[in-house]
């Protein structure tokens, strides 16, 4: 069985994508991985918020926008609003008032699923900055948030998405969508789940929600998750799987 | 400072974990049986010199490959890993930014617990880590894409 890696930076992110077992060196394979990448280019072409040529600039510049890709996105992060009780929002507020209208939370899970069915029949991870989707079983060990050279845990990931959201290591950069504060009381959040999309808004809404977000997560029906609170306890959902 | 460190974790745990994959599964490439955590295995799949890319170099058991260079905000890096045994015994930046505090301050850290990093990943029976979202930072790029590069040249 062979095994082959790929890498590449989009959407200011190393993207590595992971390949084994049979046809993993095939040159087959190695275009679907070009074309995981090429479809995350394309996605950041339409969404990034860095580039004044992207569709999202134009939205936010409030000119019109006709896109099918746009409308799917403003769909998702409505849900994603509902989903979260708010804790995830993808409006967010402007100095000086309005606000800017900024999906980067939900568009990278979601264009990293995307991405995914190029590599549909292989098994595979793709990890764009910790936040991954895998086909297979893939052993994925989850970073101590205070302790980056150490694992809290190693769990065995088959056929689904494991996303973390975390303050510690940018500054508080999620805020609470209620507030406006900096998120406070988790270190990190971890949930696994079958869609990397929501696997990564669920994560980012709890860390703005706080520990308390634990409740609310054991409710989401084929998601579970560990919460690392600032203290350094832990917290689980009750299907969160024991150690591989 | 921890958020260029731990990307490296996840870099290196896989990377080195697919030289492990490659020789435990190839007994006809070598002598050893790349048991991960079984020092001194000479474990890195064969480079062969003449079709190896620019930046990576085999002598003797030991591979060494630059990473490119990568533009930061601040500035221009580059790094260096050398592969011996089937394992990163030394992670040395080649091109680093020195222009202010923050940079020195990286630069002073950064490497001693790249080492540190590498050696526990290499005990890790995991494929790769799950962890807060970072920013892009030269170190990883250029070590990743040169631990990828020896990677590739090791499954011809």
């Amino acid at each position: 069985m062979t095994r082959q890696a790929f890498v590449e930076q989009i959407m200011g992110l190393p993207v590595s994508v992971h390949v084994r077992g049979p046809g993993a060196d095939s040159p087959a394979a190695a275009n679907a991985v070009a074309g995981a990448f090429a479809e995350l280019r394309a996605m950041d072409a339409v969404f990034s918020p860095y580039r004044p040529d992207s569709r999202l600039s134009a939205l936010n510049r409030g000119e019109p926008v006709d896109d099918p890709l746009v409308d799917a996105v403003l769909d998702l992060c409505e849900q994603a609003r509902q989903r979260t009780g708010g804790y995830f929002n993808a409006y967010l507020p402007e100095t000086g008032g309005g606000t800017r209208f900024d999906p980067s939370g939900l568009v990278k899970g979601w264009a990293v699923e995307r991405a995914a069915e190029h590599l549909e029949g292989y098994a595979f991870y793709l990890n764009a900055g910790g936040d991954m989707t895998v086909r297979g079983s893939w052993r994925v060990g989850v970073e101590d948030p205070a302790q980056p050279d150490q694992l809290l845990t190693t769990i065995e990931v088959v056929d689904g998405a494991v996303a973390t959201s975390g303050s510690a290591h940018r500054g508080a950069h999620i805020v609470d969508p209620h507030t406006g504060a900096p998120a406070r009381g988790v270190r990190s959040v971890t949930v696994i789940g079958p869609s990397l999309t929501w696997a990564d808004v669920y994560a980012t809404a709890a860390v703005a929600q706080g520990p308390q977000a634990v409740t609310w997560l054991a409710t989401l029906p084929g998601y579970e998750a560990l919460l690392v609170g600032d203290d350094g306890a832990l917290l689980a959902t009750p299907g969160w799987s024991l150690p591989a | 400072m921890r958020k260029i460190t731990i990307w490296f974790l996840a870099t290196i745990a896989v990377v080195v974990l697919l030289f492990n994959y490659r020789t435990s599964t190839r007994p006809d490439s070598s002598p050893s049986t790349g048991t991960v955590g079984d020092a001194g295995v000479p474990g890195v799949a064969p480079v062969d010199p003449g079709t190896s890319r620019r930046t990576v170099k085999r002598s003797g058991s030991t591979t060494v490959a630059n990473g490119p260079i990568v533009q930061t905000k601040r500035g221009r890096v580059q790094v260096q890993a050398q592969i011996s045994g089937g394992r990163i015994t030394e992670i040395t930046p080649m091109t680093v930014p020195n222009s202010n505090n923050r940079s020195r301050e990286i630069n002073k850290r950064a490497v001693p617990q790249l080492r540190t990093e590498a050696l526990a990943a290499q005990s890790a029976q995991i494929d790769a880590v799950s962890g807060a979202t970072l920013t892009s930072d030269g170190y990883k790029e250029s070590l990743q894409a040169a631990l990828d590069d020896v990677h590739f040249k090791a499954n011809p």
